[in-house]
């Protein structure tokens, strides 16, 4: 039935070109029906979960030849990604209520992205889960190069073209494990069991892990991710940064580390600054991620270049969160995927939908004198609490995640892990900042009343923060309700070899 | 009995937040009500609690224990003891006073009262929990509404004072955040009576040491850097000198319904963390910077003591009042751990200090309460002015007013027959057989609140009468009815302290005890 | 299915294989009488409406004799075969053709229909015959009959310059491939005292190189790579491709490719066994096989990084046919009986997808004059069918899934490395300039989705028929992009019938 997100999705796309023409209204409830219909299938498939158990939701043999299968299923960790997308899908259109320049067009393409995505959270064939992967790419690119903003055309081709490098790194990689086993099958799991030899992992594994890294934010590779996420429209944004940087992720944990452990531990013959094996490397990028992204929110003069670089900065925690190979390290690594992927796609939706959309100006020196609190007080409260939760302030799912990666760090890699914590505290500073220049600058005058007064906070996006916000409060009180599926998924025999290498 | 049917302490703190949204959705002109409401509701509550408080027993009562987080080890472990009990008393009285004290508040006022709501919800987390995520959730939550109430309403230059606030308690927090990571990751506990346990028996830092692999740190070595971390998170909020340079700006600049919150309540949180946390799991080490501490609270009392002295702003007086007011406290608290290691003659000595920094805190909590109130209607009257030279000879046109605020005064400045007198006199009763040289110091502290309190009542009160207040009114029957309660109150304790005393003793002897004094 | 015996000509058996290509040649002839005689003075749309439908009857039914009467001959020792693997060539170039005349169909370009359909059919028998053989002598002569063809159907538009420029071009260097293909089979001729490629073979198996097989396989190479348009034999390309008309362009974009392709492969594998050396880095052996390798690397890097700059739609569709033909010739490179199946899957998804694009861009000539990629601005508006027919066909070059062509990559690049392992770094090659390749596609998409209509666009109707022959082609991209092993079992049975 969990098929049902990814062909629920995609039939929308199609219907929405049957919908008459200018029909605008129609275009967004269709679409939000689709979004709820996968939010509530995924919502079903959260609550009947088996712990530990990896569903089995399609399986036909695809192309025989090469072993290929169409292969879905889930376990706790993809029930706890596609649970995210739902949500962000859902307030994602919610917060585009307002477009009405080929919105038809619009809904669609952001469908197909929605479709695809669940359907690389599903795959379990990794023949199945590129194809899901590289879909995703082409409707990204018209995202945002129609309905984008600053430098949308340079933006989107930036991004697309830097997805597509590392996709290509990633197929790179696949072929030659696939022709390495035995060429008999793409399934995860035979790949997983497979003993490829170590020296064969040490060479895999870093560039799988980079091709998907690339789409995580990896940094140095990640600068496509601010030019892009600030060209973007809003509801682009938010599933950008809030979903589409997880496959990358996810690819990261699911693909690369089941299949190469050993490449990831195998220390080699010789320390190349003080680094042995690619973990201390990737977890050392992760910790520079994290520190490079909050310094350079910092000094950020654009509104959603500061979430922009914020979005670098969180994402390096999961990739440090990854490279602890411990339990509390990896469950907080997917604690901190699904609340980012909450608070990203909250972040945006206040600069984009509701300042920007109202102001046409992200400058913060534009932005102060209008003394947005007093005109705009829903988007004052919800980027505060947004901004608070993003911080990590206890309550809100970023602390129970940052806290459980911090920890694992500290078992892991000490010293990374006091480097985290300077992080941690520039984070608090450059939100801080953003807020207060934004939102609560000092003005001495009143503030004249202006000439065309902002419109008010609509209901949709009402609606849709509320949603984010719930989300993000919820897993913060309660965060067992997403670590009863992801720990034990973590403990499944997929992740043996992992294990084996060094789990502690 | 330690577990009770009703999840009192859950329901306690979950009011406030009912409240803050229910409060927000009513709109403007429901909004004092409402929230005045849910605060006696919760004052009802803390009564509830006490009556059936057993006073015998030391342990903690009303507990609730269910597993919270399960990799991390963090349950869901609230309870009270006479010091809890005190503090959740404490904060329901005080939060209505601070509404009370609101009246002038004109705009987004909803959005006021569920701040002020939402901090005290955080103030009940925070005395109620028995383990550290849920003590540090509630810890930095309070942030939140305190610096927007200090922002959004506060006087000229409150984005400065505010700013200043949060900077130095998420300074502070951070440290002492790090201090229980670690800690965490030593004994893979968060639960307060475990680590306390553990210090107790020794094994506290050597398994620090242990699993932590900084053998490049003698044990001592670490259990100072950890000290130091929480220490610092705490001494923040007290606050001690030198760590005090944000409070007379914020409570200055705050409006004066929230500087009554800030003062009456979130700085006791301080000294809370005091008891709750340093006293039981870093005795040793506080044995072993002793002196120093002792310095700086003698400082925190002499110093602020003589900047009150030299203050023109009421409020910043009564500001610096209360920074000498804890600074008693600390000495208290340093006094007591000097000493270890079962020494029966000085244990009568203890529990004094200890009785008397209980009563301190709420007493002054009480008593610097009213004195903000008395200055917030000052303000109304006048509209917003509150200087030491903007009165005079105030007595002739309001007389009611200059008496009520007189008990006030005289209380804060440790009459006896009011409140104020106990707490300090306990403190000094036993703190001077421990540390007879900090406390004989000390004294210089109370001869200048005398000065300066005095002072108060001259400049504004005696006097020549200052013509543009001659049409002052004086209290309305609305406020006397509001302020009697409180005025009374201070006569009560004052003249039988053991109203409050009874509940608490048992637990005074048992953190007595539990420390191995 | 009727088994006819090598070394005996029987000329009733002869008759029996060669039913097709009379089929073939008969509808040729029929049509262009038709056309002469009946149709003079009617539109040139109904004339060619006419010599289309009689030329596609013929292709049809070539195709029900090679399916319903299955021939397994191998005549004089294999100078024309007769297998399941021929079989499915041949069924390829006739479907291509069948959409290359239902492309020219509103065709404008010329009054010469007859001679159009006819030229087309007769190239199309020489490519059944160029794929039928394993000798040398009919497969240049067959290679001969469909370049003539090519070079006449190129010069077809007698009022356009760039026309008569295309052609002469592909006439004067077919030529000189011509005469070098030549001199390397007579060499081989030479070797092997006979012309069939399976005693070349046995003639030239020998530890070391002869170095007159060495300027054989240099100069078959040469021949054979400019028949498949591969860097540095690419240079009549992009002219052609720019100047002969949409249907003749796509002709050789497509159809004639496929029959080079796989005569490359029969040629180099049957021919050159033995010969083949490695191109596995560092340890080059010498052989054929290194030399392909290195056109192949080449042919990539020249037609992914040239494409880049085209402003003109036809000229990137050269260039890009040139870095594809780099892919296919790894195929070659790998010399198995996967990689040939890879093969053929690539080339005739490819060839599809080519059609395709030349039949959206004959629609947009008409309308706006050239292929000039600004021409294409805000085509979605104007014509949501032709644009989406092509935005499948340029995703499906750019090997973007569920498509057609990502498949075939994935499975090229996988039964290279099957081949050899050490082959990984043209694998590397070939991937990262598919992701170059993603930058020039992606501006035509982007110029017909993105830029907005420019305020002078006339109203635009698309003729009913491309339409449907667009949809019909996109369907088919994307039906073989999501369900491969539709053609892929019938390849692989053909294969393993037919053995390589």
């Amino acid at each position: 039935m969990l098929a049902w997100t990814i062909y629920i999705s995609f039939l929308g796309a199609a219907a929405m070109f049957l919908l008459p023409k200018g029909s605008v209204a129609l275009a967004r409830i269709l679409a939000l029906l689709t979004a709820v219909a996968g939010f509530a299938l995924a919502l079903t498939a959260f609550v009947q979960h088996r712990s530990g158990e990896m569903l089995t939701v399609t399986r036909v043999p695809w192309i025989p030849s090469l072993g290929i299968e169409y292969h879905l299923a889930a376990d706790g960790i993809s029930l706890a990604l596609i649970l995210l997308t739902g949500i962000v899908a859902v307030t994602g259109i919610l917060f585009s209520w307002d477009i009405d320049h080929r919105t038809k067009e619009f809904f669609a393409f952001y469908l197909v992205l929605i479709g695809a995505v669940y359907g690389v959270f599903l795959s379990y064939d990794l023949f199945l889960l590129f194809v899901f992967y590289e879909i995703v790419i082409i409707p990204k690119y018209f995202l945002i190069a129609i309905w984008g903003s600053t430098r949308r055309e340079y933006g989107a081709m930036k991004l697309v073209l830097y997805s597509f490098v590392g996709s290509a790194m990633v197929l790179v990689g696949l072929i030659a494990a696939y022709v390495v086993s035995g060429s008999q099958s793409m399934s995860l799991g035979d790949l997983a069991g497979y003993p490829f030899s170590p020296h064969f992992q040490m060479f895999v594994f870093p560039l799988v892990f980079v091709g998907f890294g690339i789409l995580a934010g990896l940094w140095p590779f990640h600068t496509w991710a601010p030019t892009g996420h600030v060209a973007a429209p809003t509801a682009a944004s938010m599933l950008l940064a809030g979903v589409v940087m997880k496959l990358g992720a996810y690819g990261c944990l699911r693909v690369a580390m089941t299949l190469f452990p050993l490449g990831l531990v195998t220390p080699w013959n010789h320390h190349v600054l003080g680094l042995g094996s690619w973990r201390g490397v990737f977890a050392l990028l992760a910790v520079v991620g994290i520190i490079y992204g909050a310094l350079v929110a910092l000094v950020q003069k654009d509104f959603k270049f500061v979430i922009g670089y914020s979005s670098v900065s969180h994402m390096g925690f999961i990739l440090l969160g990854l490279m602890t190979l411990n339990q509390i390290g990896l469950s907080g690594a997917i604690v901190q995927m699904f609340s980012h992927g909450i608070l990203a796609g909250l972040l945006f939706a206040v600069v984009g939908r509701m300042v920007y959309a109202r102001t046409h100006t992200r400058e913060l020196a534009a932005l102060g004198p209008m003394s947005l609190n007093h005109v705009i007080p829903f988007a004052a409260v919800a980027f505060v609490i947004a901004g608070m939760a993003s911080m990590g302030l206890p309550g809100f799912s970023g602390f129970v995640a940052e806290l459980m990666i911090l920890v694992g760090a500290w078992h892991a890699f000490p010293l990374l892990a006091v480097c985290v914590g300077i992080g941690i505290v520039i984070g608090v500073v450059y939100v801080w900042r953003a807020m207060q220049k934004a939102f609560f600058a000092e003005s001495r005058n009143e503030p004249a009343s202006p000439e065309h007064p902002l419109p008010p906070i609509s209901l949709p996006e009402r609606l849709g923060a509320i949603i984010l916000i719930g989300a993000s409060v919820l897993v913060g009180v309660y965060p067992q309700l997403l670590l009863n599926i992801i720990v034990p998924a973590l403990n499944s025999p997929l992740f043996d070899g992992l294990r084996k290498g060094s789990w502690q | 009995m330690s577990t009770f049917p009703i999840p009192m302490l859950t329901i306690l703190t979950a009011l406030p937040i009912v409240g803050a949204l229910v409060v927000f959705a009513l709109g403007k002109n429901r909004a004092r009500w409402s929230a005045l409401a849910f605060s006696f509701a919760a004052l009802l509550l803390t009564l509830v609690l006490w009556f059936h408080f057993d006073a015998a027993s030391g342990a903690l009562q009303f507990q609730e224990t269910r597993s919270w987080i399960a990799p991390l080890a963090v349950d869901y472990h609230v309870g009270i003891d006479g010091l809890g009990l005190l503090m959740l008393l404490l904060s329901a009285i005080v939060v209505p006073i601070g509404m009370a004290a609101s009246s002038q508040i004109q705009q987004r006022v909803p959005l006021y009262y569920s701040l002020i709501l939402l901090l005290q919800a955080c103030l009940f987390g925070t005395f109620t929990a028995q383990n550290f995520f849920h003590f540090f959730l509630f810890w930095e939550l309070s942030l939140v509404p305190a610096f927007f109430l200090i922002k959004l309403w506060g006087g000229p230059r409150s984005t400065k004072a505010a700013t200043q606030f949060l900077v130095y308690t998420m300074v502070g927090s951070v440290a002492m955040l790090l201090t229980f990571l670690a800690l965490f990751l030593a004994t893979h506990t968060f639960d307060f009576a475990q680590l306390a346990a553990l210090a107790q028996n020794g094994q506290l830092m050597p398994a620090v040491v242990d699993k932590l692999a900084w053998h490049r740190f003698t044990p001592q070595h670490v259990a100072l850097i950890l000290f130091a971390g929480a220490f610092l998170g705490l001494a923040v909020k007290v606050p001690l000198v030198p760590f005090h340079t944000w409070l007379p700006a914020a409570y200055a600049e705050a409006p004066t319904g929230t500087t009554i919150l800030l003062t009456g309540a979130m700085s006791k949180m301080g000294v809370y963390g005091f008891l709750r946390i340093l006293l039981p799991i870093f005795f040793p080490q506080m044995q072993m910077v002793l002196t120093p501490l002792l310095w700086l609270a003698v400082a925190t009392i002499v110093l602020s003591a003589y900047a009150a002295l030299a203050q023109k702003d009421l409020k910043r007086i009564l500001a610096y009042s209360s920074i000498n007011h804890l600074g008693y406290c600390m000495l208290a608290i340093f006094a007591i751990a000097k000493f270890t290691g079962g020494d029966a003659d000085l244990t009568a000595e203890k529990q004094a200090a200890m009785s008397g920094v209980f009563l301190q805190m709420f007493n002054h909590g009480l008593t610097a309460s009213a004195l903000f109130w008395f200055v917030a209607m000052l303000e109304k009257r006048t509209g917003g002015l509150r200087g030491l030279d903007d009165f005079g000879g105030l007595r002739k046109v309001a007389p009611v007013f200059t008496g009520l605020m007189g008990i006030a005064l005289f209380s804060s400045l440790g009459l006896p027959g009011l409140n104020g007198f106990i707490g300090e006199f306990l403190i000094f009763k036993g703190s001077f057989p421990l540390v007879a040289w900090a406390t004989s110091l000390a004294v210089l502290g109370l001869l200048t609140t005398a000065l300066f309190t005095l002072g108060i009542l001259q400049r504004v009160f005696s006097g020549p009468l200052n013509e543009k207040w001659r049409a002052f009114p004086d209290l309305t029957i609305g406020e006397r009815l509001a302020l009697a309660p409180a005025i009374g109150l201070m006569f009560a304790l004052g003249l039988y302290p053991q109203l409050v005393l009874a509940a608490i003793d048992s637990t005074v002897i048992q953190i007595v005890q539990q420390l191995r004094f | 299915m009727i088994a006819i015996n090598h070394a005996q000509i029987d000329y009733a058996q002869l008759l029996q294989l060669v039913w097709p290509e009379i089929i073939l040649v008969a509808a040729a002839l029929i049509a262009v009488a038709v056309d002469l005689l009946l149709l003079r003075k009617q539109t040139p749309r109904l004339r060619f409406a006419v010599a289309a439908s009689l030329g596609s009857l013929g292709c049809v039914a070539a195709i029900l004799r090679l399916v319903l009467a299955p021939v397994q001959a191998n005549i004089l020792d294999g100078t024309l075969i007769a297998n399941p693997l021929v079989r499915l060539v041949q069924i390829a170039v006739l479907a291509l053709t069948i959409f290359i005349l239902l492309l020219s169909v509103d065709s404008k370009f010329t009054r010469h229909v007859g001679e159009f359909v006819l030229l087309v059919l007769i190239a199309t028998t020489g490519m059944m015959f160029l794929v039928a053989s394993q000798d040398l002598l009919v497969i240049f002569i067959s290679l001969e009959l469909l370049s003539l063809s090519l070079y006449i159907l190129a010069a077809f538009s007698k009022r356009s310059l760039q026309s008569w420029e295309a052609a002469l071009k592909y006439f004067l260097f077919g030529g000189m491939s011509a005469a070098f293909l030549l001199f390397g089979f007579s060499l081989l001729y030479g070797l092997s005292n006979s012309t069939s490629l399976l005693a070349i073979a046995g003639a030239i198996h020998s530890p070391s190189l002869n170095p007159l097989l060495v300027i054989a396989i240099v100069t078959t190479t040469i021949g054979l790579g400019f028949k498949v348009a591969a860097a540095p034999f690419h240079f009549w390309a992009p002219d052609v491709y720019q100047g002969a008309p949409a249907p003749s362009a796509a002709f050789i974009a497509s159809a004639s490719k496929v029959a080079s392709f796989f005569i490359f492969f029969q040629l180099a594998v049957l021919g050159f066994a033995g010969a083949e050396g490695t191109a596995a880095l560092p340890h080059i052996v010498r052989g054929w096989v290194p030399v392909l390798a290195l056109v192949a690397a080449v042919s990539m890097l020249l037609g992914n990084l040239v494409a880049i700059t085209q402003s003109s739609l036809r000229r990137l569709l050269a260039y890009s046919a040139v870095a594809h033909a780099g892919y296919m010739l790894l195929a070659i490179v790998a010399h198995s009986q996967q990689s040939l199946a890879a093969l053929l899957y690539y080339v005739i998804t490819y060839a599809l997808a080519t059609i395709g694009a030349f039949a959206v861009i004959a629609v947009v000539e008409e309308h706006k004059g050239s292929d000039q990629l600004s021409n294409f601005d805000g085509l979605a508006r104007q014509a949501p069918v032709l644009s989406f027919g092509l935005a499948i066909f340029i995703l499906s070059l750019a090997g973007i899934p569920p498509l057609a062509g990502f498949f075939g990559k994935f499975y090229l690049f996988v039964t290279v490395l099957q081949s050899s392992k050490s082959l990984l770094w043209l694998v590397v090659l070939a991937i990262a300039m598919s992701a170059v390749s993603l930058y020039y596609y992606l501006k035509v998409l982007k110029r017909m989705y993105v830029a907005a209509l420019p305020p002078d666009a006339g109203q635009f109707e698309s003729p009913v028929l491309s339409q449907v022959l667009v949809a019909a082609l996109a369907a088919a991209v994307v039906l073989l992009g999501c369900a491969p092993h539709l053609l892929l079992r019938w390849i692989e049975a053909a294969l393993q019938a037919s053995g390589l």
